[in-house]
């Protein structure tokens, strides 16, 4: 089954990763930029890691016949840093230019300070400028119900389209105010923290199949890219069909980030062979 | 040199939420599934013993020994 990862840190993993992950049917994986585990000091070292975002990983990716994109941001922990991050920001619209940059993200809320989120607006306001997804990280833990309301009530001041912003990072319990508000969600599953597997697809199941991604985020820390394989056979261990599970595992990734006309992988409809000989007689 | 109480604590806590969260979404989709049929009086042995295990969990006592207890709880001792 094809399945697309849409939330993946790359850079972290080695190439066993991409080699696995395609053995299971991944064929396109979609890489936010992520603090890198301590706070970059200087503006030119966010600039270097983007190039290795944008230009090594998809040469990488591709060496297993994987798909590579990515986002450019100021990640919300780095946010915390206005003079840093604007700086930053300068820059940004250069890699907005490359063939594989979807969008903004991850940006949003870590500790929902007023620094992130005066570097929080500022970068919504450059995606909507120049016309970027916007990819929103929403803090873990304890924080998140605070963050998420906060993300929410900023961008309510914001003329953002909502069918453009995915919120990630959603539970249980900050679920349903983004998805109503229409904005598209993403669970991330983690083997301890964040959302498990089999709760996500009960979230499914709760909340239906449309605006809602699934991912396993894979990066430095304790982290599985194939949590995200787990839950496709949670998924269809419930009774649902290959073709529903190539709707959330694959389709809805490529409707989102599709909307990047750059993301050329269409959502697929499985044929059975009686279709495909009906509509050869006709 | 045994660990601090708070060692355990720092090293322990996200697994014991993880775990709790995921019984509390194990009985919400018994839940929903029991809702889902015709009569809503779903019933079974295990899951009497899962309430009792949560229950023993909850206990204000100073046993220290609740993995032990819990697992005589599930144990077939006639």
């Amino acid at each position: 089954m094809q399945i697309i990862q849409p939330h993946y840190h790359a850079i972290a993993r080695t190439a066993q990763d991409y080699e696995r992950m395609a053995m299971s049917g991944v064929v396109a994986v979609a890489e936010p930029a992520f603090w890198a585990g301590f706070d970059r000091l200087y503006p030119e070292t966010f600039l270097d890691y983007f190039r290795q975002i944008s230009e090594f990983e998809p040469t990488r990716a591709a060496e297993y016949g994987i798909k590579h994109y990515c986002w450019v941001a100021v990640n919300p922990k780095e946010a915390e840093n206005p003079e840093l991050s604007r700086e930053v920001l300068k820059h940004m619209p250069e890699f907005y230019e490359k063939p594989t940059v979807l969008g903004v993200g991850e940006i949003g809320f870590h500790k929902t300070t007023k620094n992130e989120e005066e570097i929080f607006e500022a970068q919504v306001e450059q995606a909507i400028k120049y016309d970027q997804l916007i990819l929103i990280h929403t803090p873990h833990l304890q924080d998140k119900v605070r963050g998420t309301k906060r993300t929410l009530e900023v961008l309510s001041h914001m003329n953002v389209n909502p069918e453009r912003v995915w919120i990630d990072h959603v539970e249980e319990h900050t679920i349903r105010e983004p998805l109503e508000a229409g904005y598209w969600v993403g669970f991330t599953l983690y083997p301890v923290t964040k959302c498990s597997p089999k709760r996500a697809v009960d979230m499914l199941e709760m909340y239906g199949h449309e605006r809602i991604l699934v991912n396993s985020s894979a990066d430095w820390g304790p982290s599985d890219p194939f949590t995200l394989q787990q839950c496709v056979v949670q998924f269809r261990a419930r009774g649902y069909s290959v073709q529903d599970a190539i709707e959330i595992f694959h389709n809805n990734p490529a409707r989102f980030l599709g909307q990047n006309p750059k993301f050329d992988i269409k959502p697929i409809q499985l044929e059975t062979i009686e279709d495909e000989i009906s509509s050869n007689l006709v | 040199m045994m660990q601090t109480a708070l060692q355990v604590l720092d090293r322990e806590y996200l697994e014991a939420r993880c775990s709790l969260l995921e019984i509390a979404a194990a009985l919400d989709r018994i839940d929903r599934a029991s809702d889902e049929e015709e009569s809503n009086d779903f019933n079974d042995s295990r899951l009497d013993l899962l309430n009792q295990a949560i229950a023993l969990l909850t206990e204000k006592s100073h046993l220290p020994n609740r993995s032990e207890r819990m697992l005589l709880l599930f144990s077939d001792l006639d």
